[in-house]
């Protein structure tokens, strides 16, 4: 609590006690309402100077004018009602300001426990980092850290810059930036970025990067700005409330004069200004859109952080709203759906067995570069045997022959072996074949491919399930090998053999198709494909943990790269919206509610307060809500 | 030039009137204000002076809400 909470909720304790306490004092006249007025006063004085204040400065519909117009008006009628001999209800006013101040006070300490909260959900700022210093270790800000400079990182501290580890092995815990909770093993040569918390060993690091440039700091920069983008439901409400309040007021004007006219003129009968009069300040005290103009911007901020404590990365609350209508998720293959890094898949030997064939297979690949001998090597952990591998020589476009204890042995593909004589067949499996022959034999082949990611089936079902008409797969890849991964996943469509330039058309493609199912998201992992990003409805880029391209180029950035995330995010969005949708309309709905019992007599000042601060709080919590989503 | 100040505002509409006051002052090109990070983005005109500038919009900020602040 603030110093200014602390003395408000005081403020609101003395006014109740007051207020209780006076209704036991026998006193009538004019003592009563000097009596009265220490609560009335207690209370309401800011709300009164601030309300004096907005008439100077030529600022009308101010909320706290309208407080102080009605609650001044309740008051004299009060008195006027006293002199004309009944009794006057000065109780009345007191607490219509009182459940004002507590609206308010609520409200201030709502939205302060969510901004803690959400900071504290998001704080994977460092505060210092260690520097090898003459004597020792010190301890300096980060954002004077040069690139190249060498940092100590200590077991359970945070990694304040992004860098490349000299010395040391340890474990990471990244589930401040990916949500995942899954450590990561490193050691010298491997790049870590900042937002990591190092868990047990010393870690000595080289920077690469300045601090503002570092992971975490673009992170929090763009998690703090995300909520600056507003969503269309935002601009709705800053519009509604600007019409909406100078509306009402000339309403409660038109309530209090004309009513008491006809009845006076057209009817002939008495006026009674004083009902009239008390209606339209009833419509003052309804007519301050609090409930909506705070709780629609929370809901969005509190869905924003509830996305980032998941690895979730939203740019902007408008993002948010785009990604809770997407109907199409459009995807690219490697990277997303698969893992982009070609595993040995099959093993099928001829005349020797299978581990003899990934040996020698792996022997000749020892010295190459191309990628997949770096999957043939790994299939075959123990590579550096005594073996000798002589005369390795590599045939463009065909494959590589080397001597292998003295048998010569060739692993290449179909070309080779035609140049060789061997007698090859094709496979069955999808992927890439490499075939192996020793002295110009035949002895089997070993499948290279693609291998799909462990959630990627899962994550296809749970787009349907969250409300996806059409998930599409686009892909550079051939046909045979695009179809078995749809047909596999579960995909509605897919498009293969596809250059860069085309996945942009084909997004187009689908974007100008009008039976197009909601919005189109695409789903990249932003290296070569920020153009698609660009031009879909959404850009979601996955795998985006030190990326800095694809920070940029995509509207919504999933940390890690597991593709289920894509469907968590999506019900994370629309459980957002539905939020904001159920305030807006319930505040709205009780708003209209009451304005028109007001205007007919049924509702009385209490009501109308008891309406405001009751759906403010309600709309608040349930603001809050959107900040669980762990179980999305 | 952009830049980002910190502010205190108690209420969100508070904070829309903020925006609203800034945008109109002279020398303000764009303002942003962002309340549930209590946060103040400023662009800048061209050849404007910051200072001078953040002195109107905390004068035009005070003028619609009277208990609101702007760290300069």
């Amino acid at each position: 609590m603030t110093q200014k909470q602390k003395k408000n909720l005081l403020r609101i304790l003395a006014t109740s006690v007051l207020m209780i306490a006076l209704a036991f004092v026998p006193v009538q006249g004019t003592v009563r309402f000097l009596l009265y007025l220490v609560p009335y006063l207690l209370i309401g004085y800011d709300i009164l100077i601030k309300a004096g204040k907005g008439i100077r400065n030529l600022r009308a519909f101010d909320e706290s004018l309208l407080m102080a117009i009605a609650t001044v008006g309740a008051m004299v009628l009060a008195v006027y009602e006293e002199h004309t001999g009944g009794e006057g209800d000065y109780v009345e006013a007191i607490a219509v300001m009182l459940f004002y101040q507590i609206g308010e006070w609520f409200q201030s300490y709502a939205v302060g426990r969510s901004r803690k909260n959400i900071s504290e959900l998001m704080d994977i700022r460092p505060d210092y980092a260690n520097v090898e210093g003459e004597g020792g270790m010190e301890q300096v800000d980060p954002d004077e850290v040069e690139v190249g400079t060498t940092i100590i990182v200590q077991p359970g501290e945070k990694i304040p810059i992004d860098g490349i580890v000299l010395e040391g092995v340890s474990t990471l815990n990244t589930s401040a930036l990916t949500g995942e909770s899954l450590p990561r093993d490193v050691g010298k040569g491997d790049e870590v970025i900042s937002g990591c918390i190092n868990l047990n060993g010393l870690l000595k690091i080289r920077t690469t990067k300045e601090f503002e440039e570092s992971t975490a700091s673009k992170i929090l920069d763009l998690v703090e700005n995300a909520s600056s983008r507003k969503s269309k439901s935002e601009d709705f409400i800053a519009r509604f409330a600007r019409v909406y309040t100078p509306a009402v007021v000339f309403a409660a004007i038109a309530l209090a004069l004309f009513p008491p006219l006809v009845q006076r003129f057209v009817m002939g009968g008495a006026p009674e200004w004083g009902t009239w009069v008390y209606r339209a300040l009833t419509f003052l005290v309804i007519s301050c859109p609090c409930a909506l103009v705070i709780s629609i911007p929370l809901s969005f901020f509190a869905g924003l952080g509830g996305a980032s404590k998941s690895g979730i990365l939203i740019k902007g609350s408008n993002y948010l709203e785009t990604l809770s209508q997407v109907g199409t998720v459009v995807m690219d293959k490697t990277g997303t759906l698969t893992k982009g890094v070609f595993d040995v898949t099959a093993v099928h030997p001829e005349t020797i067995d299978s581990t003899e064939l990934l040996h020698l297979t792996a022997h000749v690949e020892r010295y190459s570069t191309h990628p997949i001998a770096a999957s043939l090597r790994a299939a075959y952990p123990n590579e550096a045997d005594d073996c000798r591998v002589e005369q390795v020589e590599e045939i463009a476009g065909h494959g590589i022959r080397a001597m292998v204890n003295g048998k010569t042995v060739c692993v290449g593909n179909e070309k080779m072996m035609e140049a060789i004589g061997a007698k090859w067949h094709s496979c069955y499996h999808v992927g890439t074949t490499i075939h192996v022959a020793i002295d110009g034999t035949y002895v089997g082949h070993v499948i290279i491919s693609d291998v799909v990611k462990p959630h990627a089936k899962e994550a296809i079902t749970a787009m349907h399930q969250a409300g996806v008409g059409k998930a599409v797969m686009l892909t550079g890849d051939s046909g045979r090998v695009a179809e078995k991964v749809a047909e596999e996943l579960g995909l509605d469509d897919c498009f293969s053999e596809l250059l860069p330039a085309d996945k942009v058309e084909r997004v187009e493609e689908i974007l100008a198709d009008p039976g197009h199912h909601g919005k189109v998201a695409f789903v990249g992992d932003g290296i070569n494909d920020a153009p698609v990003l660009a031009r879909a409805d959404i850009g979601i880029a996955m795998g985006a943990m030190g990326s800095d391209a694809a920070i940029e180029a995509a509207d919504v950035v999933l940390m890690d790269d597991d593709p289920l995330k894509i469907s968590k995010a999506i019900r994370i969005s629309r459980k957002c919206l539905r939020i904001v949708h159920e305030n807006i309309y319930f505040a709205i709905g009780i708003k209209f509610l009451c304005l028109i019992l007001g205007a007919v007599g049924i509702a009385n000042m209490w009501l109308a307060i008891f309406a405001d601060v009751g759906v403010m709080i309600l709309a608040i919590l349930n603001a809050m809500r959107a900040l669980f989503v762990e179980k999305l | 030039m952009k830049k980002t100040y910190k502010i205190e505002v108690d209420c969100a509409n508070c904070a829309n009137e903020m925006e609203a006051a800034a945008k109109k002052t002279e020398g303000v090109k764009e303002a942003v204000v962002n309340f549930m990070t209590l946060k103040m983005k400023v662009e800048f005109e061209d050849g404007a002076d910051p200072k001078e500038v953040m002195e109107r919009v905390r004068e035009n900020c005070k003028k619609v809400e009277d208990d609101c602040e702007i760290y300069l």
